[in-house]
């Protein structure tokens, strides 16, 4: 993780002089995150200064940092889709399900996961990309479809009791030398979950996809200008597709990792998700208008996000609406912000 | 040569029956009615009865359609304008319902959670909340107009933190309101058995109209949508355009909170008006008008609200929860925008053209 840090600020300094506005965007995000970070630290101290905070914000973010990774390719390539967040409380009631009720298996549960994902994913990329149908519109048929269709499958939240799922989502990875004493003296190791790994796994593969692949670069090619794409000899519908066919298929593996994390299936699972997703890509600098954007940036967009929510919480404005408000106003800023910038380049 | 003229004056009628807005929700009328009436007329019953206060109500589903339905059209009017001049639509009206009832609440109440008598006359807290609704219309487009945000992506910001505002205008707590005054807004008027939201849709539908016939909004918001530059250059202000389009929107949002408020007597932050956006963005699709702006055709949006309505009834009559009920409305919604899309569309004048060909053959 600290890796795709060092080596985008890295480019960063070599493209001093000629700032592109992937990087502008991207280190706004970066200063922003470590000043709000380290202000955490020094104002509020306490939990903020252990290393296991930083992992927690990492276990609680991990399905979310998997579903802006789809969403900010979906977004580079000049589409949206607010579908994420439902097919994520799709996957875990369909899991839960599968898993309690007909006490079926683990790997087959993952299979279902990545089914459900792939079928939307595959369902409403043809309609934007052949049919050019707007993709709001499309992903939002989505959003109510996957959620009407939780509480088809199952009206009532349930806890899943499966011993070898139990056993997964209970698994831990240590991380040695980052523990911390308790107040007994006793040493703490400092871990993640799987769920973590899988969604490092997944921002290592996007990174590597859209920076260094001939595919990757063409989502960037399609989201900057459709028709000097074409002219290019790209196919722009395939491109499309495969955009928001990616975006479904990590909406499952995010789904999947939510489900990991929570170990329980309800229709209100996830509420808002595809909200916290956008406004990660969007705080990491990836733009609405498509052709810019990181994954890099998304990832410290999700950290931001989740950083400031755990500031709110810490600060003692525990009421639920706070939380609401503060994402909301974070959006909203940065939106402006982007729009500003981006206004006074073209200038 | 005398074929083809025959051919064409042909098409030209069944052309300009299908191109006609008003099919598309005629049509779905038709199969919605006809459905209902061979699944069992009783649907269709009206039954006049008395309320708990002793007035005379009609009920039956029919009614319902025409009570539930009301809020819908308000809605729709404000979301055509919107979805004409900016090739978007505000997803945040759910929300902003919220917001506008909270204040509407909030006014009457004056901070006692359980108020004996009103802190204020109905009608001037209503009119605080159209203004409070109005400057969340007018950030909204405010956000759309001057920072060229999409529309969908701007009202996100509100879709999010509407009912957490909502929640706080009164410290999350649910105030009851028992004045029988309020309750007329969402129920009956005494002695008048028809339900009220429709006649506030009625004069809200009027309105309309008329400003629609009497000023150049309406020429001007389709200018706008159509192409935003050239009426620039024509001298038109685009982004006040756009501004207005939402603030009209906001007023109709306080107008149906304060029929929602009526209906409960108090509020509910997380379900009231809940998933209305989709209903509303649905009613101005079906009513035939392209969803990313341009022309627009008011009857139809304001029609299919009406039908989008009985389409839920249908839906309740079939015992389908509340819950799962969106997912039968998105595959209406795919269904419509999969038959409205361009690429379809000339598919299947290709096909039609190869059977007629065929047909002289």
């Amino acid at each position: 993780m600290s890796n795709n840090k060092t080596k985008a600020s890295g480019s960063f300094l070599d493209k001093m002089n000629n700032l592109t506005d992937t990087n502008l965007l991207l280190t706004i995000t970066i200063v922003i995150f470590f000043l709000m970070y380290i202000g955490a630290m020094i104002f509020q101290g306490g939990g903020f200064l252990k290393p296991q905070q930083f992992f927690n914000l990492l276990n609680t973010n991990a399905a979310l940092i998997v579903l802006a990774c789809g969403l900010s390719l979906v977004m580079i390539t000049g589409g949206i889709d607010i579908s994420v967040g439902g097919v994520t409380a799709l996957v875990s009631m369909c899991c839960a399900v599968y898993l309690d009720n007909m006490g079926g298996n683990v790997f087959v549960s993952v299979l279902v996961a990545l089914a459900i994902g792939l079928a939307f994913g595959a369902f409403q990329g043809f309609l934007v990309a052949y049919l050019d149908i707007q993709p709001f519109i499309v992903t939002l048929a989505g959003m109510f479809f996957a959620r009407g269709m939780t509480t088809i499958v199952n009206t009532k939240p349930f806890n899943v009791a499966n011993e070898a799922f139990v056993a997964l989502k209970n698994a831990r990875v240590i991380i040695p030398g980052m523990g911390s004493v308790n107040r007994k003296g006793d040493y703490i190791d400092a871990y993640v979950e799987i769920g973590v790994i899988v969604a490092i796994l997944v921002v290592i593969v996007m990174f590597c996809l859209l920076r260094w692949t001939k595919l990757g670069r063409s989502f960037y090619a399609v989201g900057g200008n459709r028709q000097s794409a074409l002219m290019l000899g790209i196919n722009v519908k395939r491109t499309r597709f495969l955009s928001h066919l990616i975006c479904g298929l990590l909406a499952g593996i995010g789904g999947y990792v939510y489900f990991l994390h929570v170990g329980s299936g309800s229709p209100s699972h996830a509420m808002g998700a595809e909200m916290d997703a956008i406004a990660s890509s969007i705080i990491g600098g990836t733009m609405l208008t498509g052709g810019v954007g990181n994954i890099a940036g998304t990832l410290l967009g999700v950290l931001s996000l989740g950083t400031i929510l755990q500031i709110v919480s810490a600060a003692g404005l525990g009421e639920a609406w706070w939380v609401g408000i503060t994402r909301a106003a974070m959006l909203c800023l940065f939106l402006i912000v982007q729009s500003v910038v981006m206004a006074r380049k073209k200038k | 040569m005398q074929k083809k003229e025959v051919k064409k004056t042909d098409e030209n009628i069944l052309t300009r029956m299908v191109r006609n807005q008003m099919f598309i929700p005629l049509l779905a009328l038709a199969a919605l009615a006809l459905f209902n009436l061979i699944a069992g007329p009783e649907f269709f019953a009206i039954t006049l009865g008395t309320n708990s206060a002793g007035n005379p109500v009609l009920s039956g589903y029919p009614i319902t359609i025409l009570d539930s339905g009301s809020e819908l059209a308000i809605l729709a009017i404000g979301m055509t304008l919107v979805t004409a001049a900016s090739g978007g639509q505000d997803i945040s009206v759910g929300a902003a319902v919220a917001i506008a009832g909270s204040v509407l609440l909030r006014m009457l109440c004056g901070g006692n959670s359980r108020p004996e008598e009103l802190a204020m006359p109905i009608i001037v807290a209503f009119l605080i909340s159209c203004i409070v609704a109005m400057l969340f219309g007018a950030f909204n487009g405010v956000l759309v107009a001057y920072f060229k945000i999409q529309p969908m992506i701007a009202t996100l910001i509100l879709y999010t933190a509407g009912r957490s505002i909502a929640a706080w205008i009164n410290n999350n707590e649910l105030p009851v309101i028992t004045d029988p005054g309020l309750s007329y807004f969402g129920g009956f008027i005494p002695g008048v058995p028809i339900p009220t939201p429709f006649f506030i849709a009625v004069i809200c539908v009027v309105a309309i109209f008329l400003v629609l016939k009497f000023t150049n909004l309406g020429l001007y918001t389709q200018a706008v949508g159509i192409n935003e530059n050239s009426s620039k250059l024509n001298g038109l202000n685009p982004q006040l355009i756009k501004i207005i389009s939402f603030v009209i929107l906001g007023l109709c949002v306080a107008v149906v909170g304060l029929i929602k408020v009526s209906r409960i007597q108090t509020i509910n932050y997380s379900v009231i008006a809940k998933d209305i956006e989709m209903d509303a963005i649905l009613a101005v699709a079906l009513g035939g008008n392209a969803l990313s702006g341009g022309k627009f055709n008011m009857a139809a949006s304001i029609f299919g609200a009406y039908v989008i309505q009985f389409l839920t009834q249908t839906l309740y009559r079939f015992k389908v929860s509340a819950d799962a009920l969106p997912a039968y409305k998105a595959v209406v919604v795919i269904v419509l925008v999969v038959i409205s899309a361009p690429t379809v569309k000339e598919w299947f004048g290709k096909m039609s053209r190869k059977f007629k060909v065929k047909e002289v053959a």
